[in-house]
């Protein structure tokens, strides 16, 4: 026994510097992965990842790399665990340390300052920390197409339009309902300075992370309050449960609508048809009616590399593919600068913050509808196009309904660089000059 | 042969009372902490010192903390979660409000402010013990978390709810923060631990440690022989807090850099205990073994396919290191109970004849 | 001044003014309290039984609702599926009973707790690796629609579920009152030794107790899988269930119903009427809280055998 536990610790005292040690592999460009794939969020961290490792193959396979330069990713399981997250991040950063990718708010979190003070951009698109989008203070963090504040402010747009115009939105009460964690409470400022603004009012209805599936005593309030909208930040089992309580309680379902990490599949089968008419933001076109899926079929599926085919299609999964197609052309806007070679950690933040994806691009890329343009500037980490599509669940599957909603950057930004003026002062950065 | 305890002989009271009467073990102890202190420093990578030594030694004071609760006073706790949070979010306050004001004090005051809390809701247990204390527990860690989320006091008011850990420093090295060095921020961890560590083995063999045995082994034969259970079984709430209080400072401040609930929730909790059964309820050097198997092996397990040049697949490495994970937890429960702890003190024992057995 | 109106007379009012509001609240805890229940009956059987916490009982939750509609999925029909996952319950009680609980005997219970915790990694672990771990989707049939009674709401979902718990439990009752095992049961409940003493083969009994809770986990399995979809979060349900096993005694049958349905009414009252004097979510704690407040003056619980030491 004694031996067993001996050879144990030594075996992994040996692990830990084998690992450490870096090893480049020459000529292929190294991506870091961290996903999760079990634990509560598993459902949603299958379909993403599954999009984002698709894209990669699909690189691979029909262009032989990006210029020439063959992608090689490495996963490592978080679980969606903060500390798993920071352990995982210091395991791949020395090999594979080009761009993070997280999709968890607490880890985006916890490794902001560790990648800035390692020069490894993190790309935590449409989470994470929101004042980040402010690139004079947070050099190394990209979080395009879209922030929590922005979206927050295109969601209010959107639900005036639907109520006939912003003068509309006056004396109107919105339920807010949001996953109880930092995730669900960033967008709270900007309800409040809105509701201000605007004239509405809105109560606020927490779900702690323990209890996400029983949500009972929040639908009755809702029931007595009949709000004119619901808005859900939710995530995990959060969405499906209220979806489903939603359903039951006769809310009318076109009047609620959640995030874009709201609206999946994953959040809207469990309640099926009861679900029909629920909206929520989302960031990307939803389906597979893309000319980018002509290729997947033709280079990944058929050659039965799918990471996950069942989820293909799925709003998640695309929003996989979406972000994997980003890091791919920023590395290839780096490559223009520095050379078809693998790209470091430095040289992809450079590409990252001059990455100019024009629509005439998306058409090259086959995903005309599916994402819209977006350019990246050294003070606006945030992209010049915030906003949102909105979807709609017909009880089989989602529709994009209407126009693309852009956000107030006008009342966002100024709070983005009050915040991440605060942060500095709070760490002692100097914000760097972008001019 | 190895181990001897022969030949030893103590002259005055003092050195009959030393924390290691054995000289053996005097010098094994200090060439661990030097090597630690040394050797490893100077060796081992960033990853090993970051992600792998400081969390290991902060989830070592934190089983230490529960250990002198569950371990020395029988009081079975799953509010650690909670207490270590309170520790975090109050470092953080008190560190950000007196900018000036030494890491260290602030640590210390973070870990009364957490001392404070498992005061109070270490009062039940003079009602209640065993399951019915533990699940009471449970209350602790679900207030305190979401006290500190809904209070945004706790956070100077910033609109994410996840602050950053402000850089400190000690002696001028740069101690937390991601800018600070792995080995700066391994060796403050490292020496705060040994402190505590030695604080805590001396506590335990005080007269208030043998209060809480005596409480533990049988709380009505003790407060015949007149020791008061409140006072007793108050303190052990109060140091076992201040303990995890510290190391869930310690967590924030020097391995994840930043404050953020999700770190204490209520895994940790049942993580730190497990740390403490693996290990050897009441036994020092088995909180040491607990945190670094239950933190360590699921990292090993995970990592392990890849040295073997295996390519499975990361989702399959991790559904079966759950398995393996629970497997090893129970075969260890059978196999030694009394966790590692035990296990060294057999090989000890061995050692004494070992290679010779007669 | 205002804080305290807020408090102590403002809730009453609001109760007042809307009786019928209140009396859907009240449904709507009693509801909640059943699912609660149906969770601490897995925990009660077996403390009762084995004297062991038994705290993988939510993660087996999990388990009998990931083999039941995994095997659902796989095309059976709910008649060969249900029997199908009771008998994977039973083989699981079985592997529990000869791999862990045989060679723990006379451990301290902290150790067999944490056995337990142990088998709840294992079970996640392994649920997931034969069932991945996707979203669910479980439809048995269970309506899913609402009454209304004049203004009051009521699911059908929860009376079913009510329902569903209400024959659970006189089927257990009548189990353990008038079956040859279900006295040997009893027995066994009482004191091991005596029992072992008379004939009553002790670990077929353990067989049977850890049988019976894995059938009670697939119920309660169903019943919140098909409201939520079966996935990870089910086994935090347990989470739920301990303020109620407190509150009821961790060894009474009625107890765990009863106080399932005080925890249920309790949380909603409080959530509706006082959370938002405290931003929201205070049923996460509140179930504790009170536990812990009723726990000062009757630490045995409702229903729950008093505890008489000896030095």
């Amino acid at each position: 026994m004694k031996k067993f536990v001996t050879s144990a610790l030594a075996a992994t005292l040996v692990a830990g510097s084998v690992l450490a040690t870096p090893v480049m592999a020459a000529g292929t460009q190294n991506i870091p992965l961290l996903v999760y794939r079990t634990g509560p969020y598993a459902a949603n961290g299958i379909a993403i990842f599954a999009g984002m490792i698709d894209y990669f193959k699909l690189v691979n396979n029909r262009d032989g790399g990006i210029n020439g330069v063959k992608i090689k990713y490495t996963e490592c399981e978080t679980g969606y665990k903060t500390d798993r997250g920071v352990e995982c991040y210091d395991r791949t950063k020395d090999e594979y340390g080009s761009i993070y990718s997280p999709v968890s708010t607490g880890i985006t979190y916890a490794i902001i300052d560790k990648a800035t003070h390692d020069k490894i951009p993190v790309f935590s698109m449409g989470y994470g920390r929101t004042s980040a989008a402010d690139g004079r203070v947070f050099p190394y963090i990209f979080n395009f197409p879209s922030t929590y504040w922005s979206q927050a402010t295109a969601i209010i747009r959107y639900i005036a339009k639907d109520l006939g115009g912003m003068d509309k939105l006056k004396g109107k009460n919105f339920a807010f309902i949001y996953l109880d964690h930092p995730y669900g409470k960033e967008p709270i400022p900007f309800l409040d300075i809105m509701a201000k603004k605007f004239g509405f009012t809105y109560d606020k209805y927490p779900v702690p992370t323990t209890s996400m599936t029983e949500q009972k005593s929040i639908w009755l309030q809702i029931r007595r309050t009949k709000p004119d909208y619901a808005i859900m930040w939710g995530w995990g089992a959060m969405n499906p449960t209220a979806i489903k309580e939603a359903a039951s309680i006769h809310f009318p379902m076109d009047h609620f609508i959640g995030n874009w990490w709201s609206g999946s599949e994953v959040d809207v089968k469990a309640a099926g048809m009861l679900a029909k008419g629920y909206k929520s933001a989302a960031m990307h076109g939803t389906g597979k009616n893309y000319p980018v899926y002509t290729d997947l079929k033709k280079y990944v599926y058929d050659t039965k590399q799918a990471d996950n085919l069942a989820s293909a299609g799925d709003v998640l999964y695309n929003r996989g593919l979406v972000n994997s197609a980003y890091v791919v052309e920023a590395i290839r806007t780096a490559m223009k600068k520095f050379g078809n070679k693998p790209m470091t950690g430095e040289q992809i933040r450079w590409g990252m913050e001059n990455l100019d994806v024009t629509a005439a691009r998306i058409k090259e890329l086959g995903m005309t509808g599916l994402t819209p343009p977006v350019k990246v500037s050294c003070a606006n980490h945030e992209g010049n196009n915030p906003g949102i599509f909105v979807q709609q669940w017909d009880g089989t599957k989602w529709h994009m309904i209407g126009d693309f909603i852009p956000a107030m950057s006008d009342i966002v930004r100024p709070i983005v660089e009050q915040e991440a003026a605060k942060y500095a002062k709070e760490k002692g950065i100097t914000p760097r000059s972008c001019s | 042969m190895f181990y001897r305890e022969a030949g030893d002989f103590k002259t005055t009271y003092k050195a009959d009372q030393a924390i290691f009467p054995i000289a053996l073990d005097r010098w094994f102890v200090v060439t661990v902490v030097l090597v630690f202190l040394v050797v490893v420093p100077l060796l081992a990578s960033n990853y090993m010192l970051e992600s792998i030594l400081t969390p290991v030694l902060i989830l070592s004071i934190a089983a230490i903390g529960l250990n002198i609760l569950t371990g020395y006073a029988g009081q079975l706790s799953l509010g650690t979660g909670g207490f270590m949070a309170t520790g975090a979010y109050m470092a953080y306050k008190i560190s950000t409000a007196f900018p000036g004001l030494n890491i260290v004090f602030v640590l210390i005051a973070a870990g009364l402010c957490a001392a404070l809390v498992g005061i109070a809701f270490g009062v039940p247990s003079l009602r209640i013990k065993g399951f019915y204390l533990a699940v009471t527990t449970l209350a602790a860690q679900f207030f305190l978390l979401w006290l500190f989320t809904r209070v945004p006091w706790f956070v100077n008011n910033s609109i994410s709810g996840v602050p950053t850990a402000p850089p400190r420093k000690v002696f001028g090295f740069l101690v937390s923060s991601a800018d600070s060095d792995p080995i700066d921020r391994y060796l403050f961890v490292f020496i705060i631990t040994v402190v505590l560590a030695l604080v805590a083995k001396n506590l335990a063999r005080s007269r208030i440690g043998r209060m809480w045995m005596a409480i533990r082994d049988m709380d009505i034969a003790a407060e015949i022989i007149g020791i008061r259970p409140l006072t007793s079984k108050l303190t052990a709430f109060a140091i076992s807090s201040f303990y995890c209080g510290i190391a869930g400072a310690l967590w924030s401040f020097a391995y994840i850099n930043t404050v953020e609930p999700t770190a204490f929730d209520i895994n940790r909790s049942f993580e730190i205990l497990f740390m403490v059964i693996i290990g050897g309820l009441g036994s020092i050097l088995g909180s040491f073994l607990g945190a670094a198997f239950i933190f360590l092996f699921p990292i090993l397990l995970n990592v392990m396919p890849g040295w073997f040049g295996l390519e499975i697949s990361v989702t399959l490495v991790t559904q079966v290191e759950l398995m393996v994970f629970g497997g090893m937890m129970i075969f260890f429960l059978i196999v030694e109970p009394h966790g590692l702890a035990r296990l060294w003190s057999i090989g000890k024992e061995k050692l004494r004849l070992w290679p010779f057995p007669h | 001044m205002d804080m305290l109106y807020n408090i102590l007379i403002a809730p009453f009012l609001e109760i007042a003014k809307s009786p019928s509001f209140f009396a859907e609240v009240v449904i709507g805890g009693l509801m909640s309290g059943v699912m609660y229940s149906l969770v601490a009956l897995g925990f009660v059987l077996i403390f009762k039984a084995s004297g062991v916490f038994n705290f993988a009982q939510g993660v087996m939750v999990l388990f009998a609702a990931l083999n039941f509609s995994g095997l659902l999925d796989a095309g059976l029909s709910i008649w060969l599926a249900f029997p199908l996952t009771v008998l994977i319950m039973v083989l699981l009680a079985w592997c529990i009973e000869r791999l862990v609980l045989s060679k723990l005997v006379n451990q301290q219970d902290i150790i067999l707790f944490m056995a337990t915790i142990g088998i709840g990694y294992f079970l996640q672990g392994f649920g997931e690796f034969l069932w991945t771990g996707n979203v669910r989707k479980l439809d048995v049939g269970i309506p899913q629609d609402a009454w209304f009674f004049g203004d009051i709401m009521i699911q059908q979902s929860d009376v079913f579920a009510a329902v569903v718990a209400g024959i659970l439990v006189i089927v257990l009752a009548l189990f353990f009152q008038y079956t040859r095992i279900g006295r040997a049961l009893r027995a066994v409940a009482d004191d091991h030794q005596a029992a072992m003493t008379v004939g009553i083969p002790l670990r077929s009994i353990w067989l049977i107790v850890w049988s019976v809770a894995g059938f009670v986990a697939l119920v309660a399995g169903i019943m919140w899988g098909s409201r939520v979809g079966v996935q990870f979060s089910l086994s935090v349900i347990a989470l739920k269930a301990l303020p109620v096993l407190i509150l009821g005694g961790f060894t009474s049958v009625p107890g765990a119903i009863i106080g399932g349905l005080i925890i249920g009414v309790g949380e909603k009252v409080a959530e509706i009427y006082w959370g938002p004097l405290f931003g929201g979510a205070i049923e996460e704690w509140f179930a504790y809280i009170l536990a812990m407040l009723f726990l000062f003056f009757r630490p045995q619980g409702l229903f729950g055998e008093r505890i008489i030491e000896r030095v």
